[in-house]
Parts: C-alpha cells; structure tokens; sequence
C-alpha cells in the first residue's frame, strides 16, 4: 500500500526524524491559513498524489506570497495531475501539502528495499539527490552506497556512519545522518514497509541533515496488525476498478487491449494474457478469480471486466484445482444473465469438474463459445473481438 | 525415486481441524499420503479424520515420528507455526498459506538458513510425487507417476505443465510448487539441484513469472550444475511495470524482473525456453527425443 508524503512525513515526525513543519489541507482557505501558521514569506506547496515526477508536472511549486498559495491551491485541488508516471487521466488531487521553506546547500538521496535476491533490508544512499535512483543505478552504480541490515541484530549505527562518511558528510552531520539511518531502520521495521525513500535528503545551508521528500510503501500482507497504516488508505488514488476488484478479494490490473480475461490462478492469468497477446490479440485486464472463487465471485468479476468498455470479447481460463469449474459455470450463467453480456463469451474448462462445468454452459442455451484447448481459446477470443487470429 | 518425498514420508498436518486443514488433509488422506496426526493447540488428545490431534509439533513428533509438516494456519500465526515445526525437528516444512508479512518471511529466512530444514512455500500448492505422497491443495488426479520433475512458482500453472506431461504419457517424478512471494523458503536453485541428483528425473520443467532475479540465478545454476534437459516458460510477456499480478513477488520493478530479461538469461544458459504455456509438452518432447 502507497502512503501520501504527509502521511509519511507525519510518520517521519512520529519517530522524531527531521522534517519540515507542514499541513495537509483540502481547501484554498486552509492552505492560506497553514502558510500563516507556519509563519515566514516563502513556502512549499505540494499535490497530494500517489506518483513521482510531480515537480516536473507542476505539481510542486515555491510560493512567495499568499495569494501564489491560494492560486496554487484553486488550481489543484479537485484536478488531476498528469507525471510520466501517471496515466494521461493522471492522479486525483483532494489534498495539499503546505510546507516552510528549505534552503538547500546539497541534496543526496536515501532509501531503502526488502531485497529479494540478498533477503535483506537494503540501505541505498547517493550523492546523486533528486534523481532517480534506478537511474543511477543504471548509469553510475558505484555512485550507491548500501547497507544490509541483519535480521537478528537489526541496523548498527556503524553502518550509518559509514555511509556518512563516504557521502563527504563532516561534524554534526555524521552524527545526523546517523540518526536518521536508525530511525528509518526501526520505522520500516515496526511499520511493516517494503519500500522508503528520501529523495532529496538534503543538507541545508545551516549545515543539517532534513528529509525533504518522504515516500513509504508498506507490505499489504501486514496490514492487519498496521492499524495506524491501515486507516491512512486512499482509495481515490487507485483504479476504480481495481479498488473494487479487490473488495471482492479479486486480483484484478486494468490494461489496455479489448480481451477481457477471466482466470483462476495468478500465473496462469498471465499466462492466459500472455497467449491472447501470442494470438494477436490484447489483453484489457488481469484477473485472478482466486482458488476460493464462488457463484457471487465469479459474478463480480464479469461485472468488472464489463465495466471497461474497450472489452470486446471475455476469455474465462480456468483450471480447477480447489475451485469446481460446474461453481464457475454456474456463476458464469448467473452473471451473464443478470448482467445481460453483449459481447462474445468464450470458456476453457479444465480439471476439477471440468466436464460436468462445460455440460452446464451447453445445457445454459446462452451464446458461449467453448474452447478445445489453450491456444484454442485465446485464438477464439481474439477471433471474435474482430481481432485477427 | 523423487525429491523430497515419497510413499514412506510421515506428514503431519498444522491447522489440522481448521477448514482448509480438514479438507486437504481428507483428501491427502483419499491419495494415499502417510498422514499420521496433525496440530491443534487445545485439541490435544482428540481424534480428527480417524487421526491423533496433538496440541504441539514436538508432541506430534515424538508419538508419530512424523518428519514432514504441512501448514493452514492463518497467514498471522505462520511464522509462528513454521519455527514451531523447524524447533520440533520437522526435516520438511511445505507452508500452504498466502499473505505472510514479508518481514515476517525475511526472519524465517535467516533462521532456516543456519539449519538443515527445508521449506516450501509459502504461498504454494505444496509437493507431490505423483502415486506416492501428496503434501497441499493440488488435484491429485491430473498426475501420473513418471519421469518429469516440475518446479514452479504459480499452483496453476504447475497444474497446466502437469496435464501436458500426463496427456504425453511421461509422468511427473516429483512437482514441487515454491510459492509467489518475494521470499520463499526454496528458491528454484534448490528444487532444481535435487531433480539433478534424483535418478528417477530425467527431464526438468521450470515455470517462473515476473518479478525478482530467482529466474536469472536459476539459469546460472543450470549452466553450472544440471545436465537434465530443461524446459521453461516464464509468464508475465504483457505484464505492466510497477503493477502487482496477484502473487506478492509478481512485479516489475524499478525496470528489473522482465520476462523478457528471464527468457534471455535462461536461452544463454542453453534451456529449451517457450513463450506460449501451451507449449510445454511439446517442447519436452522435442529436447528429450521421447515420443
């Protein structure tokens, strides 16, 4: 789950890490009254989305006056912001973040994964601030410094120094470096995140070390016991589609092509995607039913898939382990007839109850293609969405 | 012969009267596993399924001899359960459950690693030698004895390489599902350097998908170490960047974990790669020369 940069800074903040004074607000009015209690003559304004690159897209802005804050504010809030991260309709902006004013002497970048390869923790640090890391990685890796934190012991200040020192870091700053290496350490442990950056890290003209920007992904598995996390979810930053799907314990990823795929298993859903694309076909979604699909389940997922209108035709792959494919049918039958599908149905059926699954869609008298094999289906449902085959 | 187990392996069951512990259990049961008890803490001396119920792994050891676990507890309790296991002197653990905390994986992880227990999973069908032991929620029908080891980290798809080895006739000599999440407890290194040693396989089929590098470290080692033929297939060609596909470990990202990266790896470590899964059987068929 993505969390906004208030809601991680206010996290940063909670573990006494240095960031600026700041307020997230929902309206011009109290975007200016923020700018006033924070006092000065210059700010940050920020758009509250879940996507990077929003300086580049406007998205960020220094304000000198109280009327650039207000302007700022009535120029966002209820828009969309469009990043090379986004999609062209880009992110709804509800909030703002009002924010004091830095003055910057160097800006390093620091972050940290769950890496799979070393299953460790990584600490990444760079003198390359403000860029991305992935492209510093790609570019000049001896630019990245890393740290791996040992699960038993957890994260040692020598390690923060270490990196301090290599980061051309002197006096106090050392020391503040190290500091936030420590609590960054204990925050992505007790909050359960697979993902955090600090993108710029900054050294401010004064001489301190101060997070400039803050972005957290924490794990979606452990968000029952991150309740604090939990309730911090924004759902206008996801698919609407998506966002729905998952309310049903659906996996369902919105894409562009016009076949709908219905498909019991994550792997084999992109492998069901992989054979329309074999076909000369598109896909339009992933969608992964689950092995506890039910009648009601099923019925959702049509819906869902529905709802995209580039859908011209659905492609139902299932392989029955736990699920019974005649539970598929009959939640196939159902939905197609509550929902009234328009568009041409084809079915692969295999494994548990596959047969008695393909005899209940035959008996239904409703227009369902059913197909012989795998590349059957996919070429069937690319056939008749028009595509070629 | 097969990997990791066979008609002798004692398996116990953690979450043993829970409802997915109940269900699989029966019908691990109905195919012939050597299910000798399972775990429910405050069931101790009760009977389940005609079977002990035990309230601790150790007790279930000590009176079974018991040597493998399977686990159904709820995803909070699985760490829990899997050091239980590990502690009680389990050889084999194979963890069912999906939706483990990563950090909680990591820290299992680490302590597996200074033992000699081995565990499949998380988030997996589970290991079967087709006739002889099945261990998870697969359906044992579409197997068949044989001489084909399989290695996957999606259950469904193992499912499909199953059917196409079982429809030739060439049989499975152990299947072994390692899981969709960011860290497992077997990676297909470890998986693929046992089917090398078990006289009993003769070819490998290996199905990643994307996300992570277990693929390109699994094509380094068939360079070094496997002389069997290998078949793979790698799904997630239409995959987005940044996106999750449904399994915990299923993303690109920052760029790295491509499917396309994966086929390159594997195609320069000399396996037979295919880009449609429909294509399994055949290409098996064509790297071993059997009809």
């Amino acid at each position: 789950m993505n969390l906004h940069e208030y809601q991680a800074k206010g996290l940063f903040k909670d573990y006494g890490l240095p960031v600026s004074e700041g307020y997230a607000v929902d309206t011009a009015d109290e975007a200016v009254a923020a700018a006033q209690k924070i006092g000065g003559n210059r700010w940050v304004v920020k758009v509250q989305v879940h996507a990077g690159g929003r300086g580049k897209a406007g998205g960020v802005k220094l304000a000198d006056t109280l009327d650039e804050v207000r302007a700022f504010a009535d120029r966002w809030i209820g828009k969309n912001l469009v990043t090379f991260q986004t999609d062209e309709k880009g992110q709804p902006v509800s909030k703002i973040y009002v924010e004091s004013c830095t003055d910057i002497d160097r800006e390093l970048y620091l972050g940290a994964v769950l890496d799979r390869a070393s299953r460790r923790v990584v600490f990444m640090a760079s003198t390359e601030g403000g860029v991305e890391i992935e492209k510093v990685a790609e570019e000049t890796p001896e630019k990245i410094l890393k740290a791996a934190i040992n699960p038993y012991t957890g994260a040692q200040p020598y390690q923060g120094r270490e990196m301090a020192f290599k980061l051309g870091l002197s006096g106090n700053q050392v020391r503040q470096f190290t500091d936030l290496f420590m609590g960054l350490a204990k925050l992505f442990h007790d909050l359960d995140c697979s993902l955090l950056e600090v993108n710029p890290l900054v050294v401010t003209t004064a001489g301190n070390i101060h997070c400039l920007d803050a972005k957290l992904n924490v794990d979606g598995n452990a968000l029952y016991r991150q309740k604090k996390i939990s309730a911090m979810h924004d759902p206008s930053q996801e698919d609407a589609r998506e966002a729905q799907a998952a309310a049903f314990n659906l996996n369902y990823v919105a894409l562009d092509g016009n076949i709908g795929c219905m498909v019991n298993g994550a792997g084999l859903a992109m492998g069901t995607m992989d054979l329309v694309k074999l076909a000369g076909g598109a896909p339009a979604n992933f969608l992964d039913v689950g092995g506890g699909a039910t009648r009601q389940t099923v019925g959702e997922a049509f819906k869902i898939i529905l709802s995209d209108e580039n859908v011209q035709a659905v492609l139902i792959n299932i392989f029955g382990g736990i699920v019974s494919c005649e539970t598929i049918a009959d939640g196939i039958i159902g939905a197609v007839e509550e929902v009234g599908v328009k568009v041409p149905v084809v079915v692969r059926f295999e494994g548990n109850n596959a047969a008695k699954g393909r005899q209940r869609l035959a008996e239904s008298g409703l227009n369902i293609i059913a197909a012989t094999s795998l590349k059957n289906a996919a070429e069937s449902a690319v056939a008749a969405a028009g595509g070629k085959a | 012969m097969s990997i990791l187990v066979d008609k002798n392996t004692k398996v116990i069951c953690q979450g043993f009267t829970g409802s997915q512990g109940t269900l699989h259990s029966d019908q691990a049961l109905k195919y012939g596993t050597k299910l000798v008890g399972g775990v429910t803490p405050g069931k101790g001396g009760t009977q389940h399924l005609g079977l002990p119920v035990f309230d601790t792994v150790r007790d279930a050891v000590d009176a079974t001899g018991a040597t493998a676990s399977v686990i159904y507890v709820p995803a909070a309790f699985c760490k829990d359960s899997i050091l239980e296991a590990v502690d009680a002197g389990i050889e084999l653990v194979v963890c069912i459950t999906e939706g483990i905390p990563a950090l909680d994986m990591l820290a299992v992880k680490a302590y597996l690693d200074t033992t000699r227990v081995r565990l499949i999973g998380p988030n997996c069908p589970g290991v079967i030698t087709p006739g002889a032991c099945k261990i998870g929620i697969m359906p044992g029908e579409i197997h068949l004895p044989g001489k084909v080891g399989i290695v996957s980290r999606s259950g469904t798809l193992t499912y499909e390489a199953v059917k196409q080895t079982t429809d030739r006739g060439f049989g499975q000599s152990t299947c072994v599902g390692i899981g969709g999440d960011p860290i497992p407890g077997s990676h297909f290194i470890d998986i693929l350097g046992l089917f090398q040693k078990d006289p009993a396989t003769e070819a490998i089929v290996m199905v990643g998908e994307i996300g992570g590098s277990a693929e390109e470290e699994a094509a380094e080692f068939i360079r070094a170490n496997v002389t069997k033929p290998v078949v793979s297939y790698i799904a997630g060609v239409t995959a987005p960047a940044g996106k999750r596909m449904g399994h915990a470990g299923a993303i690109i990202a920052g760029g790295k974990g491509t499917a396309a990266e994966k086929f390159a790896a594997l195609e320069r470590a000399g396996v037979r790669t295919v880009r449609s899964l429909a294509q399994i059987g055949d290409a098996l068929a064509e790297v071993t020369g059997w009809a």
